[in-house]
């Protein structure tokens, strides 16, 4: 909401400046988003009456004027705008003016002296119109100061209302409320009811008196439509942000600004019949007034003659009783409909209006003679013409029923205790009409207010006019617990920083993605799509964090940066058939499944460039390094995996207690070439739940007897994997043997083709006493044995 | 006699003599392996003085044990001058070889380098510490979100007006039932559906809106803050919220200002702006020249939203607030594009080490 303070000023002044105003406004919960003047700073110009042009005498394009600027004084001035013509009136800038960005002083122009200059309206930083002088009213006195004659010296003042507060989209109402916070007066016009000088009136038939029960209308015939509308209310309504249409429609938006009630003025001449408020039927059609034409529904509450729809009731007119340049009498229209009437049609329509607007938010019930009379009068004064009776058809209007107020509840609410006397006091000041009794309060919410309906909206209104500012800051006060801190559960944070000592970067992108990165990264020919999605190419959700890594590869190489560790931690998005469990985010949805997880991508050298480490390129294993890094102290099985957007050699999937829990891989060299990068990146992505848990330690005993280390080597298949070796080799063990780890793997010369050879280190050790060179022997014998026996691999020699 | 008197005087000269050469040869040489060749011929088993010392047979013996003991004074000195030369020539090739292997300590470490937390992160990990300090733990939901709990649960029923405030990203196929979550307030629903009061939690989290410009972007992370029990007031709201701005921006001079506004799920609501860390206050390009930065949207909790969640609004009360971790982080760090958070740019990530 936009406003002249003079305006708000015209009904309710304090005695504190501007600035103070915008706090009072801000501090009482009107938002102010900006104070802006008017008018740039200018002074020293006054308005001038061109008494004389005539050409000058060496240039075609200027005029020599003599102006007269008031005080008997008249100025020898040299004017270059095409619409200078005697007796015209326009601002001059008397000599040592400021203008923005410009001094006037005496000048020769062409050979000729000019004492001072005649503006436009760009000259005055008013506008961006330079294409001629800005005319003044014919009746402006010259030498007055041309910021009086244009009331320009005034502010700008922006609300940004909140929704509930309806009913401060008027001036009449905005100054309602600096009059509470300020206690001062409020000055309201008197309306005079217009004589009826017509008989002639219009039947109202309500058939929906929830949505409507107040409708007046009124006839005035003989208006001349095409009437200016007055200099000060076009200010007025420029300045509020409305353009100027005609002097009735003009009429009717002034009023509701002023007033806050929407009016609609019908061409008189196109309604047949009495006037029907109505639900729509459906598949009912109507042209609006904005050329828009829309097809409506029972839920829409239309405004119809006896024969035709005529306007969407509380939010556009039609365009065939619209009022247009030939219109010669008018219906006016003041109703009342209720919010939820009204609300979210607008926006279903995608419609922007004013009217509807505030019909959602509440528009005051019992003013609705005050606008139609007040916009009688205006009609009369401007337009002429002659005015009916106001037909009125009344219903139930909305019942205001009286809302408890405790004094204790209010003190616990705000922290701050009040007496009854407090309360009452405020309640006074807030103009809320109340009864009271021990300790409570019955308060009445005012017609303008639909915000006050529970205790807590008239604690809120407490607070306010106590002022925020006054409530004390108090510390917390609480019983104290500890939080728990599970141990076997490591957070999201203790995750990231491993990989943070990894050198990776964290990432955050953005939950929607490309389609084709859902179906090339993951094979998802069924993503879930967003309806309304903030740009085509990004209306799926991802079910992978791969196509957003992959992406990030790409920002980074495309501005040269060569090695890029990254990794991001976010929900993930799939659809799922099963329970829903609310207690869990993943699965709180039934349909979906929501996992949280961690995924990573390397690419480029190994190790960041630096002497001393030859340079090669990131590879499977150095990831897998990083994934360990990450499960430990847990180590997971890793079987191969066929993964859409993974290398189907070089991918495998984690397994963790049997289940798996993520991938890693490299990228499959089809999305290389096609995503166009140099190399493949690997990646990783694991599931958090799954990666968070631990075993909390449990201390086993230290032996102290010397362990007995042997190595063995030998030789297996190629195609067995070194997973399965050693998972047989820890289930198996003979009971001494407390390690086994794989140390060497080599192919190559020495090793029959089709053969790999694995040495393995074996740690042997007893609690309770030294091992003997036998008893090790025949450990490694058993182990050898184990291994011929299971998987063919014969001893190196 | 003569003759005796003759043999020992000849032995006593040598054995000076042969003390002084042996240690001036010592000197004459720097190398270990000529030092003990030069040892033999003085100390072994046909040195110099092993030759020497067969003759004191010849003596008589008293004289012997005389003349012996001054043999074994010489060869004691011969050893320690011979002791004390190796020490030197151990101490002399250790310098050496000590030389040999010095480095240059100003070439740079090997190794790994360090990645870094998203500067969000960093925030909404000082978040949850600062809050956990004082009791509220941290609770999560679900991003695609019902209806439900987005907006009816929290006191936005269907065509509120309030609801235009939240551009909605919706699910296709799902007729606006599912949705984007628009704020992180549906886990305060889920969290008060499922747990019994009192309440202390804060929620952070990504949320969506259908916005995109310099300052938006259509994904963004917000922290809830609630705190329910039998008499959580606004007093309680402000010294929460002011001790907590003062100690992210670690400016105990920052000071708040608590106004009158409107949330659906609040009543009585605020909006929280705080001094801008920038001026201080006097005014300058980031507050808008106003002096105050707003950071949080907050309120008590509207009793239809403890309705909806079960909770016995006339016993229990108490706040909640909305903050956007990604302004303050702006804010921390002095960075002016909110786009930078979300294009993965190393350059600018790295910055966050």
């Amino acid at each position: 909401m936009k406003f002249p303070e003079s305006w708000l000023r015209s009904f309710v002044d304090p005695k504190i400046s501007t600035r103070e105003l915008a706090r009072v406004l801000t501090m009482g919960g009107l938002d102010v988003e900006s104070v802006e003047p008017v008018a740039p700073a200018f002074d020293k110009v006054v308005v001038g009456q061109v008494l004389q042009a005539a050409k000058h005498p060496n240039a075609d394009r200027l005029t020599l004027c003599k102006v007269d600027v008031g005080g008997g004084t008249t100025l020898a001035i040299v004017c270059g705008a095409p619409n200078v013509i005697a007796g015209m009136k326009a601002p001059v800038a008397l000599l040592g003016a400021r203008l923005p960005g410009m001094e006037i002083k005496q000048a020769k122009v062409r050979g000729v002296e000019s004492s001072g200059m005649l503006c436009s309206a760009r000259d005055l930083g008013l506008s961006q119109d330079h294409s001629g002088l800005l005319v003044l009213p014919v009746d402006a006195q010259p030498g007055t100061d041309v910021r009086r004659v244009l009331d320009l010296d005034d502010q700008l003042i922006t609300l940004k209302l909140t929704p509930n507060r309806g009913d401060c989209l008027s001036l009449r109402g905005i100054a309602r409320e600096v009059s509470i916070l300020t206690a001062t007066p409020l000055i309201v016009p008197a309306v005079t009811p217009a004589k009826a000088a017509l008989q002639e009136k219009r039947e109202i038939l309500l058939q929906d008196t929830a949505a409507c029960p107040r409708y007046c209308g009124r006839i005035i015939r003989s208006v001349d439509v095409k009437a200016r509308t007055p200099d000060w209310m076009v200010r007025r309504l420029e300045r509020c942000g409305m353009r100027s249409i005609s002097a009735i429609v003009d009429i009717t938006n002034f009023v509701m600004l002023e007033l806050g009630q929407p009016l609609h003025a019908f061409d008189n001449r196109a309604i047949e019949g009495e006037v029907i408020v109505r639900r729509a039927r459906k598949g009912e059609r109507l042209r609006l007034l904005n050329g828009q034409e829309i097809e409506l529904t029972p839920d829409v509450l239309l405004i119809t003659d006896t024969k035709k729809p005529l306007a969407l009731g509380g939010v556009m007119g039609g365009e065939a009783s619209a009022v247009s340049g030939s219109t010669a009498e008018v219906f006016l229209e003041a109703a009342w409909f209720s919010p939820s009437a009204v609300a979210g049609r607008a926006r279903r329509f995608a419609l922007s209006s004013d009217a509807a607007f505030r019909f959602e938010r509440g528009v005051d019930f019992a003013a609705t003679r005050e606008a139609i009379e007040r916009a009688t009068q205006l009609v009369l004064d401007v337009c002429g013409g002659a005015a009916g009776p106001i037909s009125e058809a009344a219903a139930a209007l909305p019942q205001r029923n009286p809302v408890r107020l405790r004094s204790s509840r209010a003190s616990k609410i705000i922290g701050v205790q009040f007496s009854d006397e407090q309360i009452a006091g405020l309640l006074k000041r807030l103009q809320l009409p109340h009864a009271r009794s021990d300790g409570e309060f019955a308060v009445t919410p005012p017609s303008y207010r639909f915000d006050l309906g529970i205790e807590e909206d008239m604690v809120e209104e407490v607070a306010r006019l106590h002022g925020y500012d006054n409530i004390p800051s108090r510390p917390p006060r609480a019983a104290l617990a500890v939080l728990p801190v599970p141990e076997g559960r490591r957070t999201l944070s203790e995750l990231k920083r491993i990989l943070v000592d990894r050198e990776f970067f964290e990432v955050v992108n953005f939950s929607f993605v490309e389609a084709q990165w859902e179906s090339d990264f993951c094979g998802n020919a069924e993503p879930i799509v967003l309806e309304n999605p903030i740009a085509a190419q990004l209306d799926v959700m991802r079910s992978s964090l791969i196509g957003s890594l992959v992406a990030n590869l790409r920002f980074n190489l495309a501005r040269k940066v060569d090695r890029v560790r990254v990794f991001e931690a976010a929900r993930c998005f799939l659809r799922l058939s099963g329970e829903e469990n609310p207690r869990d985010p993943a699965r709180a949805l039934a349909g979906y499944h929501q996992p949280l997880r961690v995924g990573g991508l390397a690419y480029g050298p190994a190790a960041a460039e630096q002497w001393g480490i030859p340079v090669r390129p990131v590879d499977f294993y150095d990831v897998k390094g990083d994934v360990e890094a990450l499960l430990a102290p847990r180590e997971a099985r890793f079987a191969p995996l066929a993964h859409p957007g993974l290398h189907p050699g070089r991918a495998a999937s984690v397994i963790l207690g049997g289940a798996a829990i993520g991938w890693l891989g490299e990228l499959h060299p089809r999305w290389q070439r096609k995503y166009d990068l140099p190399r493949a990146p690997v990646l990783f992505e694991l599931d958090v739940v799954g990666l968070a848990a631990v075993d909390v330690p449990r201390y086993r005993e230290i032996s102290k007897f010397p362990p007995v280390i042997r190595d063995r080597s030998m030789e297996f298949d190629e195609a067995i994997p070194v997973s399965g070796i050693l998972e047989e080799l820890t289930r198996n063990r003979p009971p001494l043997v407390q390690d086994i780890r794989l140390f060497d793997f080599y192919r190559g010369k020495g090793v029959e083709r089709g053969k790999k050879s694995l040495a393995f280190r074996v740690v042997m050790q007893d609690t309770a006493r030294t091992l003997t060179d036998a008893e090790a022997d025949a450990a490694m014998a058993q182990l050898t044995e184990l291994l011929a026996a299971k998987f063919g691999a014969k001893l190196r020699t | 006699m003569a003759h005796r008197a003759e043999a020992v005087e000849f032995q006593m000269i040598d054995l000076d003599k042969v003390v002084s050469r042996a240690i001036a040869e010592f000197s004459g040489t720097n190398d270990a392996n000529d030092l003990e060749h030069i040892k033999a011929r003085y100390l072994g088993k046909s040195g110099v003085l092993s030759e020497a010392r067969k003759e004191l047979a010849k003596l008589p013996p008293d004289e012997r044990r005389d003349v012996g003991a001054r043999f074994n004074q010489a060869k004691d000195k011969i050893e320690a001058a011979l002791a004390a030369r190796r020490d030197e020539l151990a101490a002399d090739e250790l310098d050496s070889r000590l030389g040999e292997e010095a480095l240059d300590v100003t070439l740079p470490g090997r190794g790994l380098a360090r990645g870094g937390l998203h500067p969000a992160t960093r925030t909404l990990e000082r978040i949850e510490q600062l809050f956990r300090s004082i009791g509220f733990d941290v609770a999560d939901g679900p991003e695609i979100e019902t209806d439900f709990h987005n907006f009816t649960a929290l006191n936005q029923p269907q065509d509120h007006p309030a609801r235009s405030m939240h551009d909605t990203f919706y699910l296709k196929g799902a007729g606006q039932n599912l949705l984007l979550r628009t704020h992180t307030s549906p886990i305060q629903v889920r969290y008060m559906q499922h747990h019994e009061p009192p309440f202390k939690i804060i929620a952070p989290g990504r949320v969506y809106r259908v916005d995109s410009d310099a300052t938006h972007t259509p994904m963004f992370h917000q922290v809830e803050g609630l705190w329910i029990d039998e008499a959580v007031s606004l007093a309680d709201l402000k010294g929460v919220l002011t001790d907590f701005l003062r100690k992210f921006f670690e400016d105990e001079k920052l000071r708040t200002r608590f106004r009158p506004s409107f949330f659906p799920f609040t009543e009585p609501s605020a909006e929280v702006d705080m001094s801008c860390v920038f001026c201080d206050g006097a005014g300058c390009r980031v507050c808008g020249q106003t002096g105050w930065l707003e950071v949080a949207g907050s309120g008590q909790v509207h009793p239809n939203v403890l309705k909806a969640c079960g909770v016995d609004h006339e016993k229990y009360m108490g706040f909640a607030f909305g903050m956007g971790p990604d302004r303050l982080t702006m804010l921390r760090y002095g960075i002016d594009d909110l786009r930078l958070f979300y294009d993965g740019d190393l350059r600018f990530l790295a910055q966050f080490t």
